[in-house]
C-alpha cells in the first residue's frame, strides 16, 4: 500500500509494520481498537494526508465477504451412495467451446490460470505459469500486454485476451491462440481500465505496448471499436471470420450484474463466459475501487447459471469462475453452483512463490511482510513474479516454479475429486446445489441452497 | 530421406480477377476464399450491401475491391495487401489495422482505424467519432472532417485531417502525430497545437501524396501530446 509514483514526504509516517504491536501488550494496557477507525483505517488516512494521492495496490478484495466457506457438501449415506475414493473413477477433464468453434479446448482439469499480463508479471512467471497448467492439461492466459513467445512456446492451451486498450494485438497471435478472451471487465474492478506503473514500463514492456519507456500507462475501460451486445455480437463475427470459427470466444465479465451480462453474452454469441467475482486480483488498482466496486464470487455464480439455464444452454455455454478460487473444495463449491471450469490467478502466484517467508527480511524492508505484500504495482517484488527488474526476476526459476504451480493444480484436483466421490459423483461436473447447504442465512440467500439443518432458502418462494 | 514433389500449380490464375457476388455467396465464402488466396490476386466484391466483417484479415498481397457500402469491420486486422472501398464503411473500419492499404472512396463511420498498428487507411469523405481511437501506429488520412474525441488515447502514428475535426481532438494523446487543415472543435486533455516543423512539412507531404491528395502541407496545423499527464499527480486532479 505503498505509492511510489510520488515520493513520500520526509515527515509522512512509513507504512507501519503489519504488527507492531502484539495482542497481549494491547489488553495489557487496556488499549480499545475503534472498529470504524482501525489502525489500517487510520494508516490511509495518513498516508493520504501525506501524499495527496488515493492508495493504488494489487491483490483483490482484502475485505471478509460472503464466499465459499461458509458452505459446506452433504456427504452420501443412506439415500446417496459414495463412490469408492481409491478404486472408484471421478473423471475431471472439460471441453469450452464447443458451441460455435471448430477447435474446442479438450482440458484435463477443470482448474485454469486466469488472464495476467506480461507487464504485470515477469516473463519468467509466465513462463512458468505455462509450464505449470501444461504439465497438467490445463490452459492459461495471456493479459493486457500481447502475447510473449515464451508463454506461448511453454503454454499447451494458450487463452489470448482481447482487451479495451488491444496492446500487441495482432493477427498473427490471434490465430495462434486456442481461444480467445473479450474482456468487458474483472472481478477486482467491474468498470475499470487497466493500470501500469512506469516503474514496470521497460524498454520491452514498452516495446510491446507501443508506448514510451517509464510512463504511467492508463488503459481504456470501454472497447474502442464496439459498445453494448448488439455491436458486441458483431464483434464475436469479425473474430471468427479472422480465425475461419475454429477458435472459441470466451466473454469475461466482472461480476457486478451477472444475471444481465451472462444473458447478453450468450446473445452476442460467446462460445463460454468468465465470471471474475469481487476477490479476483488485478496488478495494480485503487484500493477503493477493490474493496467497493463489484460483488462477491458466491453471489455471482447462481445469478450467471440462472441466466444460462433460463436460454437453455446451462453446459452448452461453459461457464468458467474466478475470484477467491483456494481449495479442491472452493473448484467443487462453485461446480456445484454450476460452474463447468475455475480459474485461478492469486492462488497460482502464491503457488510460485508469491509471499515466501523466506523474503521475510525484505518485505520489511519495503514495509510489507510476507502473507501482507500487495504492492504488485511497484516492480519491486522480492519473489521476482510481479516485476520487471532483472535481478529480481531472475530469482524465480519457470521450471522449478512451474512444477509447484503442476502440484497445486494436482491437489485442487484431487481435493475436488474427493468431495465428488463422497457425493457419489463419478464427474467432477455432475456436483448440483442439491449436495450443498449453507452456514449463515446471508449464504444461503446468495448461493441459494438451504441453511444447514432446514429446507429453508431466504427469498425462494416456496421454501420452508 | 522423403522426396519432396513440385506442388500442383494454383487452381486461380494470379492474372485473372475473381468476383464474389455477395448477393449469391455469403460472408464466410468470401473471408474463407482470401484467407487461402496467394500474393498477387485480384479479388472485386459485388453486392455488398452493408454486410459486416468484410476481407477481414487478409494475410496475402492481394487487391480486393468492394463495390458498394460496407458494415462494421471492413478489412478488419488488415495484414497485407489493398483493399478499396467504392461506397462508404461502417464502425471500425480496418480497426488493429498491421501493414497495407485500406482505401475508402465514401465515408466511414465511428472508430475507423482503430488500435491500427501500421499501414495507411484513406477516407476520401468524412470519418464519424473516434477516428483514430487507440492507434498505435497506423496512418490516417481524412479527406473531409472527423468527428469527437478522435485521436483518443492514440499513442503512435499519424492522423491528417483535410477537413475540420470534432471536440476534445487527441484526448489523453501519447505520441501520435495530428495534422488538421480546417478547425478544431476542442482539444483534448494532455492535447496541444505543437510547432509545424520542416520534418514535419515533409512528412505530411508524404502523407498526402501517398493518399493521393494535392493539399498544401503549410495550410496545416501540428497536434501532439504536451506529455503533462504521463506520470499520476495529485495536481492533475482537475486535468481529466
Amino acid at each position: 500500500m505503498t505509492i511510489t509514483s510520488v515520493p513520500l514526504p520526509a515527515e509522512a509516517p512509513q507504512a507501519a509494520p503489519a504488527q507492531n504491536l502484539a495482542a497481549p501488550d494491547i489488553a495489557a494496557l487496556g488499549l480499545r481498537e475503534s472498529a470504524t477507525f482501525d489502525r489500517a483505517t487510520i494508516a490511509d488516512i495518513q498516508r493520504a494526508a501525506a501524499t495527496g494521492v488515493y492508495d493504488i495496490r494489487g491483490w483483490g478484495a482484502k475485505r471478509k465477504v460472503p464466499h465459499f466457506d461458509d458452505l459446506l457438501f452433504l456427504g452420501a449415506s443412506m439415500s446417496r451412495y459414495p463412490l469408492e475414493g481409491y478404486r472408484e473413477k471421478c473423471d475431471t477433464d472439460v471441453v469450452l467451446g464447443d458451441r460455435h468453434a471448430t477447435r474446442p479446448l479438450h482440458l484435463q482439469t477443470p482448474v485454469t490460470i486466469a488472464g495476467m499480463s506480461f507487464g504485470a508479471l515477469s516473463a519468467n512467471a509466465k513462463e512458468a505459469l505455462g509450464r505449470g497448467a501444461s504439465e497438467v492439461g490445463t490452459s492459461t492466459t495471456t493479459g493486457d500486454g500481447g502475447m510473449t513467445p515464451e508463454e506461448r512456446g511453454q503454454s499447451k492451451h494458450l487463452v489470448y485476451q482481447y482487451l479495451p486498450s488491444r496492446y500487441g494485438m495482432n493477427p498473427d497471435d490471434l490465430r495462434k491462440a486456442d481461444a480467445i478472451e473479450i474482456v468487458l471487465g474483472q472481478g477486482a474492478k467491474p468498470g475499470g481500465g487497466g493500470m501500469l506503473l512506469g516503474q514496470k514500463i521497460t524498454e520491452r514492456v514498452a516495446g510491446m505496448r507501443t508506448l514510451p519507456v517509464g510512463i504511467d500507462q492508463r488503459s481504456a475501460s470501454r472497447h474502442p471499436d464496439w459498445t453494448g451486445p448488439d455491436d458486441l455480437e458483431i464483434k464475436i463475427g469479425e473474430l471468427r471470420e479472422i480465425t475461419d470459427w475454429k477458435t472459441p470466444i470466451y466473454v469475461k465479465i466482472g461480476a457486478s450484474r451477472p444475471y444481465y451480462d451472462t444473458a447478453l453474452a450468450v446473445k452476442s454469441g460467446a462460445d463460454v463466459v468468465v465470471l471474475d467475482g469481487m476477490q479476483g486480483g488485478t496488478a495494480a488498482t485503487q484500493q477503493v475501487f477493490i474493496e467497493n466496486v463489484g460483488i462477491p464470487t458466491l453471489a455471482a455464480i447462481p445469478q450467471a447459471v440462472q441466466a444460462l439455464q433460463e436460454l437453455g444452454v446451462h453446459r452448452t455455454v461453459q461457464l468458467i469462475v474466478s475470484g477467491g478460487i483456494r481449495t479442491g473444495a472452493d473448484v467443487a463449491k462453485a461446480m456445484a453452483l454450476g460452474a463447468d471450469a475455475v480459474a485461478i490467478g492469486t492462488a497460482a502466484l502464491i503457488a510460485l512463490g508469491d509471499n515466501d517467508p523466506r523474503y521475510a527480511a525484505e518485505y520489511s524492508a519495503l514495509g510489507s511482510a510476507a502473507g501482507f505484500y500487495d504492492d504488485f504495482q511497484d516492480g519491486r517484488d522480492p519473489a521476482g513474479i510481479t516485476t520487471q527488474d532483472p535481478e529480481l526476476s531472475g530469482r524465480l526459476d519457470p521450471v522449478a516454479a512451474g512444477h509447484r504451480l503442476a502440484n497445486y493444480l494436482r491437489v485442487l484436483t484431487m481435493e475436488a475429486q474427493t468431495i465428488a466421490r463422497a457425493c457419489g459423483k463419478s464427474h467432477l461436473r455432475n456436483l448440483e446445489p442439491e449436495d450443498l447447504v449453507a452456514l449463515t442465512i446471508e449464504t444461503s440467500a446468495m448461493a441459494r441452497v438451504p441453511l444447514a439443518g432446514t429446507s429453508w432458502i431466504p427469498g425462494v418462494q416456496g421454501s420452508f | 530421406m522423403v522426396t519432396l514433389t513440385a506442388p500442383e500449380a494454383p487452381a486461380v490464375d494470379v492474372l485473372k480477377e475473381t468476383t464474389v457476388d455477395l448477393a449469391a455467396s455469403t460472408v464466410r465464402e468470401l473471408n474463407q476464399a482470401i484467407h487461402n488466396a496467394e500474393d498477387g490476386q485480384a479479388w472485386t466484391v459485388t453486392n455488398p450491401g452493408g454486410k459486416h466483417s468484410l476481407a477481414v484479415g487478409i494475410n496475402a498481397g492481394i487487391a480486393v475491391t468492394i463495390d458498394g457500402h460496407a458494415g462494421y469491420y471492413a478489412a478488419g486486422m488488415h495484414q497485407k495487401g489493398d483493399v478499396t472501398i467504392n461506397g462508404n464503411a461502417g464502425v471500425g473500419l480496418a480497426e488493429n489495422i498491421m501493414s497495407g492499404t485500406v482505401h475508402v472512396r465514401g465515408d466511414a463511420s465511428q472508430s475507423a482505424a482503430a488500435t491500427g498498428h501500421g499501414g495507411l487507411v484513406v477516407i476520401d469523405g468524412n470519418a464519424g467519432a473516434r477516428c483514430g481511437i487507440s492507434m498505435k501506429g497506423v496512418d490516417i488520412v481524412v479527406g473531409g472532417n472527423i468527428g469527437h474525441m478522435s485521436a483518443f488515447m492514440a499513442q503512435a502514428g499519424r492522423l491528417v485531417v483535410c477537413g475540420d475535426a470534432g471536440d476534445a481532438l487527441g484526448d489523453s494523446i501519447y505520441e501520435a502525430r495530428i495534422y488538421v487543415k480546417g478547425t478544431v472543435a476542442s482539444l483534448g486533455a494532455d492535447c496541444i497545437e505543437k510547432p509545424l516543423r520542416e520534418e514535419h512539412l515533409t512528412e505530411l507531404a508524404e502523407l498526402l501524396a501517398a493518399a493521393g491528395r494535392t493539399d498544401n502541407p503549410a495550410h496545416f496545423k501540428r497536434y501532439g501530446s504536451a506529455r503533462n499527464l504521463y506520470h499520476f499527480s495529485v495536481h492533475n486532479s482537475t486535468s481529466y
